[in-house]
């Protein structure tokens, strides 16, 4: 019993220290007449670590801007921001466990997280019943519309729909015939059935589809089917995960599946950071669709991309997660600022309408709780990046998707009371 | 006719996959029962040190023998793994023979350590320790055996040791100077690029094969063959098989059971390194590589009747051939115009997820009429 207690005790102290390490960031300049801290939700350990850090330097990366700039100024007041890092490890349950802890314990007004639609799913309802706020950065399938959510990442209408569209009309491959690979869970499911129905609708056939189970990387039987459906070239549409993609390129690579041959592979999961995984020896001549690139040739990109390297290195990349990740704190900033207040509810109905000159352009939060974004195509280089071929005017979200079958005439509005989360156009 | 090449060239490139992987387990777990859940850790060694050869080619004065790298990884991953193996013998394993389940605990931790090692050491250091761990284990046995009866053999040893220990911290930082990719740890997957020389396709009667594939199944052949002549013909062959028909007669007759023991986990650790060079030419290179591979090791060691190597073999390319057969929908193919309900069934289980819910159901059955697999073991062991 005492020694329990004493490793209860033990236990205590350990995490006292990693919360008092992991508390306080930030620049110091200037003086404040008090501090806001927000929590920052993100797996620093387990498989999606890798890519979940990125976000964490990005938004670190933007609380310090904005400090430097003053901090964010309420009823006269200027507030520095402060920031809570907690680990969500990679696992799905432990999201919705420490979001109940950043709300409980600290008291944050807003948690910037999330990646994965899994752990986004875990952490909605523990949002939902205590009426806090999630800020989730990331491209997904879309299909959900909550009040205590803000989408900064792409709906498929902004990623895909346009990319389908080029894939079929305009480039190398026009008039061909559609393959679709993915990992097996829900966005490349969700994503694929949008793909199959604008197919169809643009009068193109997709004779072939398959999934692979997280963790394999055996792509022998997906490569002779996709031999077998294509014999001469045609499209395939990618929404594999992380290292399956690197299986992936180098098999069908061997097996002569190449632009040249006349295959061309449309890619959804693939940013800047990624490229320099697999190789770009592997992905050349393969296309991507992103609202932000590395390449936008802009000053607010290029300044985005600079101060990322000066802070994190040289041989850092920024990447569309990334800019979303950034645009979701100025965001919140800016409602807090025009709000006048820190609570809840008043930012929450501040925050629609809001409008930000992000990296890729100008940005606008939507009635649904999604932005309004501009959507790139992209021919992956050799040196690693994309080389945008097309550009998109704004792209207004879709939380419901108007060709999957499922939430077709459909569509989201928490600004009126009578619409709400889903509600018949 | 080109259709079966292909079916069946799949099968077996997929099947070889498999093989290469459970061939190390078929001793480990066949031959001394020992469930050794870091069996894939060990291939993910044999991964990295592919990798870390890799750079090590780039360097000027070894850039000339670039294309040669992948042949000298398969000897390096194997004395990679198998040390690890050794020392995991040594140190916990042997503590563990007749416990099984405190084994797989066991072993499954050290799992974890392997992975979370190569996650947060720099490889380069990675390095260091295993060139340390060679010569600490290995110095002591070339001595002559004046030396090692003398009463002072433990200061020889301990020197042995500090000299290992020098090795390789100057091993680690000459690496981790020259090679800065090496110098960081990073919990990134890493990635192994094939020499021109194995990369595009080769046409076979009229069929184009990737080599890569082909190159997978060479290794495996070989390492299959190499095995097979070791068991069969080598007097530490005949001892290994000895001591796992009958361990106490084996003792009595002035076999070093001991030394079997090490001896056969080593080799079973190294042929997991093996494994791990060819898979790292089919995918990326982390942490997490050998555990997708674990439960296939299991299954077909399993599926071919524990301790038998012949068993394993064609347990693993008729899983191969189903995994090709069922996934890519081959039947619908070779026989078009099937009736409707049939083709439906064929089509659904046509992707690679379903496929493997099949096969893992067949598999099943099939162990219901045949617990003891393809080939069950006759003899004393099994009787144990």
């Amino acid at each position: 019993m005492r020694i329990s207690r004493r490793i209860l005790a033990g236990l205590a102290t350990a995490s006292l220290a990693i919360t008092a390490t992991s508390c306080g960031g930030g620049g110091t300049s200037g003086s404040f007449d008090d501090t806001v801290t927000v929590g920052i939700l993100h797996s620093l350990s387990g498989t999606m670590a890798i890519s979940e850090s990125t976000l964490v330097d990005t938004e670190k990366m933007a609380i310090e801007e904005i400090n430097d700039a003053g901090g964010v100024k309420v009823g006269g007041k200027s507030y520095k921001i402060e920031y809570i890092v907690e680990d969500g490890a990679s696992d799905w349950p432990t999201f919705a466990e420490k979001s109940k802890k950043l709300i409980d314990q600290d008291g944050v007004p807003v948690v910037f997280g999330g990646w994965t639609s899994a752990s986004r799913k875990a952490m909605l309802p523990v949002y939902e019943s205590k009426d806090a706020f999630l800020y989730y950065p990331i491209q997904y399938e879309a299909q959900e519309c909550s009040n205590n959510i803000f989408y900064t990442g792409a709906t498929p209408n902004q990623q895909s729909e346009p990319a389908t569209d080029f894939m079929y009309k305009r480039s190398p491959a026009a008039g061909g015939d559609f393959f679709l690979v993915g990992s097996d869970y829900v966005f490349p499911r969700t994503s694929n059935t949008i793909t199959k129905a604008q197919v169809a609708q643009l009068g193109g056939k997709v004779v072939g589809e398959d999934y692979l189970p997280l963790g394999n990387t055996e792509v022998a039987p997906i490569i002779s089917k996709i031999k077998e459906a294509l014999p001469d070239g045609g499209i395939i549409i990618n929404t594999l995960n992380g290292d399956q993609n690197v299986a992936f390129f180098k098999q069908i690579q061997d097996a002569g599946i190449t632009p040249s041959s006349g295959y061309y592979v449309m890619n959804y999961s693939i940013a800047e950071e990624e490229i320099s995984t697999i190789g770009p020896e592997f992905l050349e001549g393969h296309y991507g669709a992103w609202n932000y690139m590395m390449s936008i040739d802009t000053p607010a990109s290029k300044k985005f991309a600079a101060s990322f390297k000066k802070r994190w290195g040289d041989d850092r990349v920024v990447a569309d997660p990334q800019e979303s990740a950034y645009n979701m704190v100025y965001l919140w900033k800016q409602a807090v600022e025009e709000a006048g207040t820190f609570d809840d509810n008043a930012v929450r109905e501040a925050l629609v309408g809001q409008k930000f000159d992000a990296p890729q352009g100008p940005v606008e939060v939507m009635p649904n709780h999604h932005l309004s974004q501009t959507v790139r195509i992209g021919e992956i280089n050799a040196e690693g990046g994309f080389t945008i071929l097309e550009e998109t005017g704004v792209v207004l979200p879709q939380a419901w998707n108007q060709k999957h079958p499922s939430s077709k005439g459909y569509a989201c509005d928490w600004t009126d009371p009578s619409k709400g989360e889903k509600y018949k156009l | 006719m080109e259709l079966l090449l292909d079916s069946l060239f799949n099968g077996v490139a997929i099947g070889s996959v498999l093989l290469v992987a459970a061939l190390g387990l078929a001793i480990v777990f066949g031959l001394m029962g020992v469930i050794n859940l870091a069996h894939g850790e060990l291939m993910m060694l044999g991964a990295y040190t592919t990798y870390v050869t890799q750079l090590i080619f780039k360097l000027p004065i070894l850039k000339p023998f670039y294309n040669s790298y992948i042949i000298v990884s398969i000897f390096l991953a194997f004395i990679v793994s198998g040390v690890v193996g050794i020392l995991l013998e040594k140190t916990i394993i042997r503590k563990l023979y007749g416990s099984p389940l405190e084994t797989l605990l066991a072993t499954w931790g050290v799992s974890l350590i392997l992975q979370q090692f190569v996650r947060s050491v720099p490889l380069a250091y990675g390095t260091g320790i295993v060139i340390s761990l060679i010569i600490g284990l290995f110095l002591p046995t070339t001595f002559t055996s004046k030396i090692k009866e003398s009463i002072n053999f433990k200061y020889f040893k301990f020197g042995s040791w500090i000299l290992a220990a020098l090795t390789g911290v100057l091993t680690g930082s000459v690496i981790s100077s020259t090679v800065s990719k090496l110098s960081r740890a990073s919990a990134r997957n890493v990635d192994v690029t094939a020499p021109s020389w194995m990369r595009g396709q080769v046409e076979i009667i009229g069929n184009a094969f990737p080599k890569t594939r082909l190159m997978i199944i060479v290794i495996t052949l070989i390492s299959v063959i190499a095995i097979t002549l070791f068991l069969n013909q080598s007097a530490w062959g005949m001892r290994i098989r000895a001591v796992t028909q009958n361990r106490q007669m084996s003792d009595c007759l002035g076999i070093s059971t001991e030394k079997v023991d090490i001896i056969t986990f080593g080799i079973g650790s190294g042929l997991a390194g093996v494994a791990g060079v060819a898979v790292s030419l089919l995918g990326s290179v982390g942490p997490n590589v050998g555990g997708n591979y674990i439960v296939g090791c299991f299954m077909v060691v399993v599926l071919g009747g524990v301790g038998n190597l012949l068993g394993t073999v064609l347990a693993s390319f008729g899983i191969g051939i189903m995994t090709d057969l069922i996934g890519a929908g081959r039947l619908l193919s070779i026989w078009p115009d099937m009736p409707l309900p049939l083709s439906n069934t064929i089509n659904f289980f046509a992707t690679t997820s379903m496929a493997r819910v099949m096969i893992f159901a067949l598999i099943v059955i099939f162990l219901q009429f045949k617990p003891t697999g393809l080939f069950p073991q006759k003899g004393r062991m099994v009787e144990n």
